[in-house]
């Protein structure tokens, strides 16, 4: 079957099948490996990426719903939100091992997006469903609260 | 000596070479050393001086990694080292991994190349700093040969070579066409540690940090390769089972699935993604043997451990007489506990990529042991060791679950490929499902505790009992037992620190079907439960201060002593708390380093611990970089505060019952305590930070929760103690 739809700005179309996870179509069928595999069923957030500007985790997504619809991903993320986070990622020295940093980037930049300013319940509430095994949690709530600081200005 | 932090006391590093030999008899199946295997030729007109550093024209400087950087922080670690010596400019460092080549890359605490046991760092200390110095050596000389100026008056700091009195100076880059011609100097002076620069300097960044908070850093999943299928192998569900017979006709008929074939370790489907692959695999029918497999469960594994608690088992240290001290001790006390087994569950699955040439093959992974994920491609696709290039890749952590001695997935990615003739490049990956159920899981122990205290409550006598599975039995590591005794089975329970006259430690090494392995920080894992919660438990019946009490058994080991004060000071150790908090305290070495946490905990409504505050003292020796060893010890306070909460492989009749996230829960941002480490000031040389932060957490909350309800866990994982004493209730 095949599906159009747009990402990080650009139309594309793809040939698989209606059950294929927008995940795999995006990793497999266009290199766009940023955007990580870590558990197949929603539950560590790994492969988060943004559909019409909302989170939502890429394993579990059909690409039948994902038709005609924007998706963003690490690669094509860009703006003042986008290079808060990643400054303050770089900042705090977040990342240890990586591998879910995409997912957590991915979520806190929606997160910011969504509310400026984050308690640290609104950090719990936004960020429990991504999984670190590297326990960077620390660091990740301090970027979050550092990029706000920075968007605020 | 040094010791292999991974060893029990009393075995020096000539034991582990011995061992190491072992090591290469053991693998008969390929692993002849290749000799003299140089690194690929430098392109560009690079300086390289030796094998762990080029430099090019341009002035950038890379560092050839040999051990495996999958979080830890290594690369970083190794380069500041390096680029101490040379006096390099950080902003010109930049880190390769290096390739499978045992003379030149060998671990030199394990004879091997392969990262583990906490000794990245302390293994390559000298040796790049020497890698440093000597290049630092021949920029200098070429420079002076240049100038015509005496080698005693040049200056190098920050990548620039300079002569005060003329005023001459170049940049490395400039100088490396010269010193490529210099003779390498036999002697090199290293840097009196007063005068670190790179080394001790707060926030020196990672080299590896903007690229993994952009996406761009690359994994093995992430390589791709014209023409490469993705595949999954079906494995027994039981472990030890073999496949009796399979049809693959419904999963051929899968749009995607390219071929389906058998393997020694299961069936695998090759198709064209991953999607496809994991359709096909679910499609196959498959008719197992379970004649040779555990059918044990872990409650039938608890039964049979508990009935060996009643008897003695291989001594591992007898100082003085336990068991008579014990009988005539004024008080008595014994506690039974009782560990599971544990999953790595690193973020990234296990995967291998490996493609076939006219002259050997190349293997992309995240290795954590070359050498032997080297041999064993080798063996299975019968080709020599040297021509199997292995392109060591970012891990997506590993905490053990990478160092296998068989090498798991790197025997079934090359079964594939020999099975379907190298036709393809093979991507072979686990599922999360695979990662949760395909064993090597840290062994399932008992453990029995007993102590006697005299009439002034001192503590006369000490007994520790363990009884569980072998890591090392039956593989390339046997080495590393010794009289019977697996040392990474009684780490932390045989040289227990504190001054006990009567102190027995007895181990029953147990045959179970179930493949384990080392989970970062090993025995530490269950040994310093046991260990620091019972002393807790006798210390506090003898209505004795816990931290007063570890003072006194601790007087003549002071480095154990001065994490302990100093974690205990920041902690206000005895000061008031608000009510409903308690404190806990816990202090163990493990990989040569020292760790003293001391935490705060409250109770959240379904009588879990919640774990306020952890304040975390660390002495790893010389500080290479403050940052990382601060992120190693929050880490390893996440990642043994989850398991310890939370976590339980649980096997009924052979099969593994969980499966993933949602039934092996990994700790969550919202239980990640804040954590602030203090690092001791130290002379000594480096030593590890990968895993010492684990050990300590887990006793350390169990302690506080006894201060808080006076309940005992000697059960973990704790959910399942705390609803036993929410079910009595």
């Amino acid at each position: 079957m095949k599906y159009r739809l747009t990402v990080n700005d650009e139309k594309r179309e793809v040939d698989v099948d209606p059950d294929t996870p927008l995940l795999w179509v995006l990793r497999d069928d266009l290199q766009l490996t940023g955007t990580k595999y870590g558990c197949g069923l929603s539950q560590c957030g790994a492969c988060t990426v943004h559909l019409d500007g909302k989170p939502v985790r890429s394993c579990v997504m059909p690409i039948r719903s994902v038709e005609g619809r924007k998706v963003m991903t690490i690669e094509g993320v860009a703006g003042p939100v986008a290079s808060a986070v990643q400054e303050a990622w770089d900042e705090l020295q977040v990342p240890q091992c990586g591998y879910c940093q995409s997912g957590q980037v991915m979520t806190t930049i929606a997160l910011l997006a969504k509310i400026s300013k984050p308690s640290d319940d609104d950090i719990d509430g936004a960020l429990t469903g991504n999984v670190c095994r590297c326990a960077t949690y620390p660091r990740i709530r301090r970027a979050v609260h550092e990029a706000a600081a920075k968007l605020e200005g | 000596m040094r010791r292999m932090p991974h060893l029990a006391p009393g075995l020096d590093r000539r034991q582990v070479l011995k061992g190491s030999l072992t090591l290469g008899a053991g693998l008969v199946i390929g692993l002849r050393l290749p000799r003299g295997a140089r690194a690929q030729a430098p392109a560009g007109g690079e300086f390289v001086p030796n094998a762990f550093v080029r430099i090019a024209p341009d002035n950038s400087i890379t560092v050839l990694s040999k051990h495996i950087e999958f979080g830890q922080g290594t690369y970083t670690g190794l380069a500041t080292v390096l680029a101490e010596e040379l006096d390099a400019d950080w902003a010109d460092v930049r880190v390769e991994a290096a390739p499978a080549d045992v003379e030149r890359y060998k671990n030199l605490f394990f004879g091997v190349q392969g990262t583990g046991g906490s000794t990245a760092m302390a293994n390559s200390w000298e040796q790049m700093r020497r890698a440093g110095a000597t290049a630092r050596a021949l920029l200098v000389a070429a420079a002076a040969d240049e100038w015509g100026v005496a080698t005693g008056e040049i200056d190098v700091a920050n990548g620039i070579v300079s002569h005060r009195a003329s005023g001459r100076s170049a940049h490395f880059g400039e100088l490396v066409k010269k010193a490529a011609t210099m003779e390498p100097p036999t002697e090199v002076e290293l840097k009196d540690p007063a005068t670190f620069t790179l080394i001790g300097r707060e926030s020196l960044p990672r080299v590896d940090v903007p690229a993994k908070s952009r996406g761009t850093a690359q994994f093995t999943f992430d390589v791709d390769i014209p023409g490469m299928l993705t595949a999954v192998i079906a494995r027994s569900p039981r472990f030890g089972g073999t496949v009796a017979s399979f049809d693959a006709a419904k999963a051929k008929k899968v749009p995607g699935v390219v071929d389906v074939v058998a393997v020694p370790q299961g069936v695998a489907v090759l198709a064209k993604g991953f999607w496809a692959a994991k359709k096909g695999r679910s499609a196959l029918e498959i008719e197992w043997d379970d004649s040779t497999a555990e059918k044990r469960g872990s409650a039938e594994i608890f039964a049979e451990y508990r009935v060996l608690l009643d008897q003695p088992g291989l001594s591992a240290r007898a100082d003085g007489d336990a068991d008579a001290a014990l009988a005539g001790a004024a008080r008595q006390f014994s506690a039974d506990y009782e560990f599971p087994f544990l999953a790595h569950a690193p973020m990234e699955p296990l995967d291998c990529v490996i493609q076939m040439s006219e002259d050997g093959c190349d293997v992309w992974a995240g290795s954590q042991l070359q050498t032997i994920d080297q041999g064993v491609v080798a063996g299975t696709l019968g080709i020599e060791p040297q021509k199997v290039r292995v392109h060591t890749l970012l891990g997506g952590g590993s905490f053990g679950r990478r160092a296998t001695p068989n090498a798991d997935v790197y025997g079934e990615a090359a079964a594939i490929v020999k099975a379907t003739g190298g036709k393809y490049p093979v991507k072979l990956v686990w599922t999360r499902e695979d990662d949760i159920r395909g064993g090597r899981y840290r062994p399932l122990f008992v453990h029995r505790l007993r102590a006697g205290l005299n009439e002034a409550g001192d503590i006369v006598a000490w007994s520790h009992r363990l009884v569980g599975q072998s890591i090392v039995k039956g593989t390339a590591f046997e080495g590393l037992i010794q009289n019977g005794i697996d040392a990474t089975s009684v780490e932390g329970a045989q040289n227990l620190p504190y001054a006990i006259s009567n102190l027995a430690v007895d181990l029953h090494t147990t045959d179970v079907g179930v493949p384990v392995l080392w989970w970062r920080s090993v025995g530490h894992t269950h040994t310093a439960y046991s260990t620091e919660t019972f002393l807790d438990e006798v210390i506090h019946a003898a209505g004795k201060d816990p931290v007063a009490v570890r003072r006194q058994l601790l007087a003549e080991h002071p480095r154990h002593l001065a994490v302990l004060n100093l974690a205990a000071e920041k902690a206000a150790w005895g000061s008031p708390l608000p009510a409903g908090t308690a404190r806990g305290v816990a202090v163990h070495e493990s990989f040569s380093s020292f760790v003293a946490q001391v935490v705060e905990v409250t109770l959240a409504d379904d009588g879990m611990p919640k774990v306020e505050r952890v304040v975390c003292a660390v002495d790893c020796g010389i500080a290479i970089n403050p940052d990382i060893i601060r992120a190693q010890m929050e880490s390893g306070i996440g990642y043994g505060l989850g398991a310890a909460l939370h976590n339980e492989i649980v096997v009924e009749s052979g099969r593994v019952r969980e499966s993933n996230f949602h039934n092996y829960k990994p700790l969550r941002i919202h239980e990640m305590p804040p954590v602030e480490v203090h690092i001791v000031e130290s002379k000594e040389a480096p030593t590890g930070v990968g895993e010492p932060g684990v050990p300590p957490i887990a006793p350390a909350v169990a302690n506080a929760m006894f201060a808080l309800t006076g309940q005992r866990v000697h059960r973990l994982p704790f959910r399942n103690a705390i609803g036993k004493v929410a079910d009595q209730a």
